[in-house]
Order: C-alpha cells, then structure tokens, then sequence
C-alpha cells in the first residue's frame, strides 16, 4: 500500500530573523519540499503615498528616507530627479557629482548589507556580516560627517543638496575607495571558495531569463538571470553617461549569481566613485528655488538603478505645493513576485537563502 | 537612452489593427478605450515593431471625475518606453481588464490599485487586498477619502 502524504502548511514570520523585518509567509510543503508560497505584507503600511499628497514637494524628502532604509540617499535622489523633471530645474554640476558619489557609497553599503545578511541566511551566523559591517560603518561614518545622519539622511534637495562636503571628507572617501577592493578580495576569499556557501547556493533559487523579464525583475534579481539592462547605462539620468563602467550580467539567474553580481557592482561603484572624485569641481551646490515650490499642471516620471532595482517616483502636479498624486514603484516587491517561482520544489532550507538573495527591505515593500 | 515613443503614430497604429480603441496621443503618451485595453496591450506587446516585453510601472491615479490608469511599457530589446493610459468613469463599480496574462508583473501593481484606490481589475488570477488587512472599509488613495 503506497503511503499517503498530506500538505503541511507552515508560517513562517511576520517577527522572524530571517525575514529582514515584518514579512510573513504562508508555507505549504509536502515533507520538507515546497509546494507553495504565498507572501503576506502590509505590517509595516504607513500609508506614504498618502501622506505625500498633504506635504509640499520639499517636506517629502524625508519620508523617502523611510521606504528603503538601507539606501535612503538613493530615494532622495530618485525622488528629488522627479521633481526636477516635474519643474523643469537645472541643478549645479557640483551638486550633480555630489550626487553620483554618495549614490554610489549607498550603494556599495547597501550591497554589504545584502551580501552580509545573505550568508547569514545560509547559516553562517553573524560572523560574515559583521565584516561587511565594518566597511559600512565607514561610509556611515561618511554619511554623518556630510550630513549628520547614521540612516535617514535627508541630503538631497530639489534642485541640489542641502549642504556642501566638509574639508576631512574627500580624505576619508579616497581612503576608503582604495582600501575597499582589497576588503572585497578577502570576501571573495572566505565566501566564493567556501564548499558549503557553493553547495547551498549554485543551481538553487533558478529564476529564468524570460520569467525575470515577465513578472518585471529589476536591479541585481534580473542582471543575475542575463538580463544587461541597467538604467545608468540603458536611461541615464544626472550625469551617469559621463563615467566609465562595466554592468556584471549573470549566467544562470541561481543566488550565488545574485550573489557574484552585488559583489561586482561593488567594485564597478568603486570605479566610478574614483572618478567622480577626480572630476568633482567647485561652485554652488544647490540652485535658487522658491521655498514653496509650485510645478506646473503635469506628470512626470523619474526613476533610477537603486542598489534593489528600478526605483520610480510618478508624481502628478495640479499647480498646487503638494503633489496631486504621488506613487512609489517599488523595485523589491516587484521582486517578490518571482519567489515562489524560485522556491517551489527546493527544501525550506533554500527558501531562506532564496528569500535573502533577492535584498528585501519591508519599509519599501509596505510603504 | 530610453526613447519615449511618439504617441500620435503609435495611437495611429493600434487604431488600424483596432478601431474599437479610439487610441488618441495626450501630452506623454496614448490613451485608449479601457474595453479594448487587453487587445492593445497584447498588440503592443506582440508586434515586434514595438515588443514591450517590459511593465517598468503600473498605478491609478483619482481626477475625481474619473480614475486614470497608467501603465509605463518598456522594450528591453529596442530601449524604447511608452506610456499607455486608461480611463473608467464608474466611480462605483470602475473595472479594467486585468493585463496580468500579459506581464506577470502586473500582478502586485494591480492588486495594490484594487487595495488603495479600489480599481476592479477583472480576469486578475487573486484579486485581493495586498497592504490593508481583508475587512478594511474604503479606499485610502481616493481623493475623497480622508
């Protein structure tokens, strides 16, 4: 008589380690295989894009702080670039490369979170992340000396950034953009060539070319299936065409692609922080804007590679000082679409590593 | 360089392959009727002149009149985008073609639509709350919703 099995389903979250915040999903295995998987969000709604039709364009700036708060400044940017699309602004070429270089800074500090966090997933408690934290803890201390701030930085401004860099900051920068690729090396040594990290990864959580290009993968999730597209390099905006710099674009679409991408990202933000720092010239570092800034009647559409994707402001103006409609596209729970995809006839062990190889943060998903 | 796509001669192009869409060029884009919003997503996505292989975005917005529905397509192939736009003016029942048949990635966006500003997108595979909790009364992104 041939056993009979039934469906377990299993919850896993909303308050879980591995969760990266408050996300919860329902589980149904069969033994230890995954049948399904069903995520459930919304614990962390605080209604933003609400909130974002009762303030003016300026106080906005910092709730785009909130939404991915690994990479804070590269929300500011995008959303400062809708607005300036919106109002038709000019922004001083000072302020344009101050802009690259803290972009690039987040995200070199975001994908150490990712790639730290990554590996404690995959079980190698805590150790791994602490050395990533130890070169963010630099640039966090970077962050601070420009604008005071360890999370949620506010320094973008339409039309600019609220301060300028202060004497001990390129210093600093230049220290760090030469140290760091040694740093990266070392990752590359106690990660790329770890037997277990190889096993658990490789050939596990496959997301295909065409899936990843169907349910709208952005950011690392879709280079690492070969997809070349990076809007630096396929839209670019502020002065990205100015730089020279390579896209990694993955093989397989497994994690350790996802993985092998962040870390290349790494060194190409390295590649082009040099640059920008050679480049960076003198003058002014905001342009003259009206405090209550009224953009006329339109829509307009700004967006940009975030460390975890494509991030978009839509924003619709009435001619009024707040937006009339003001909406986020996510970039990760874009992403989360393609989870149970990825996970669905792998053991619940890998649905950890999946989860963790495609970077969530739950402040941007809920909103 | 993204290239935006000249709304005029592509409304001029789905009104030959469809006349029911009445497509018509606004300041960003083409606008159609949103009872033909299926076949012309599937004719803009399938026509390899235009191959939008790609949704970059999908939301709704409140004129209070009507609600507009705005889809950003991109061809990762020919680095070209266009925005598409649908309007229904049934404030209590407004219900569009679900496009996620065509772009999975439609279906999070729409379901968030549905959520916040109560859009019924028919066809749509699990049409149901994404961010508010089942049970949750109204509609928080409707302008009359304070």
């Amino acid at each position: 008589m041939a056993l009979q099995t039934e469906p377990f389903i299993l919850n896993v979250g909303p308050q879980h380690p591995s969760t990266h915040g408050v996300f919860r999903m329902r589980v149904t295995l069969d033994g230890e295989v995954i049948v399904d998987v069903e995520p459930v969000i919304g614990y962390l709604h605080r209604g933003i894009e609400k909130m974002g039709e009762n303030r003016t364009y300026t106080q906005i700036i910092p709730l785009t702080d909130r939404l991915d708060y690994l990479a804070s400044l590269t929300n500011n940017l995008a959303y400062v670039l809708a607005v300036e699309k919106l109002a038709g602004i000019r922004v001083p070429e000072r302020a344009e490369y101050l802009r690259i270089i803290m972009a690039e800074s987040m995200r070199i500090a975001s994908h150490l979170m990712a790639v730290g966090f990554f590996l404690n997933d995959l079980g190698a408690m805590m150790t791994p992340v602490l050395y990533m934290w130890r070169e963010r803890e630099k640039l966090l201390d970077l962050f601070e000396m420009v604008c005071g701030q360890r999370l949620t930085y506010n320094y973008m401004r339409i039309g600019g950034v609220s301060q300028d860099i202060p004497e001990e900051f390129l210093p600093a920068l230049k220290k760090f953009v030469a140290e760091m690729p040694g740093f990266l090396d070392e990752y590359d040594q106690l990660i790329a060539q770890n037997e277990i990290v190889l096993v658990r990864t490789k050939g596990v959580g496959v997301l295909p070319r065409e899936t990843a290009i169907d349910i709208g993968a952005s950011g690392p999730v879709l280079r690492a299936s070969g997809v070349n597209w990076d809007t630096r390099k396929a839209d670019p905006y502020s002065i990205y065409d100015r730089f020279d710099f390579d896209i990694p674009v993955g093989t397989t679409g497994d994690n350790y692609d996802r993985y092998w991408v962040r870390m290349q990202e790494m060194r190409q933000s390295l590649r082009i922080l040099k640059q920008a720092i050679a480049q960076l010239p003198k003058g002014e570092v905001i342009s003259d804007i009206p405090q209550l800034l009224r953009p006329p009647v339109g829509e307009a559409y700004g967006h940009i590679e975030a460390p975890k994707g494509e991030l978009g402001f839509y924003l619709v103006s009435d001619n009024s000082i707040a937006p009339y409609r003001f909406h986020i596209h996510p970039p990760t729970l874009i992403n989360l679409t393609a989870l149970k995809d990825m996970v669905v006839g792998w053991k619940i062990a890998d649905l950890i590593v999946t989860f963790g190889s495609i970077d969530v943060v739950l402040g941007e998903i809920d909103r | 360089m993204t290239i935006a796509l000249n709304g005029e001669q592509v409304a001029k192009k789905i009104n030959e392959a469809y006349p029911a869409a009445a497509a018509a060029a606004d300041k960003v884009g083409v606008i159609v009727n949103s009872d033909s919003l299926f076949q012309v997503a599937e004719f803009l996505k399938k026509t390899p002149e235009f191959d939008f292989n790609y949704l970059g975005d999908m939301t709704a917005v409140d004129f209070t009149d009507y609600f507009e529905i705005v889809y950003r397509l991109v061809s990762l192939e020919h680095n070209h985008s266009l925005v598409l736009k649908t309007r229904c003016y049934d404030r209590d029942n407004p219900a569009v073609p679900s496009v996620v048949k065509i772009w999975r990635a439609a279906d999070y966006m729409e379901r968030e639509a549905y959520d916040l500003m109560g859009i019924i997108f028919m066809g749509h595979p699990n049409l149901k709350r994404l961010l508010l909790w089942e049970g949750f009364k109204g509609y928080p992104l409707r302008r009359d919703y304070i």
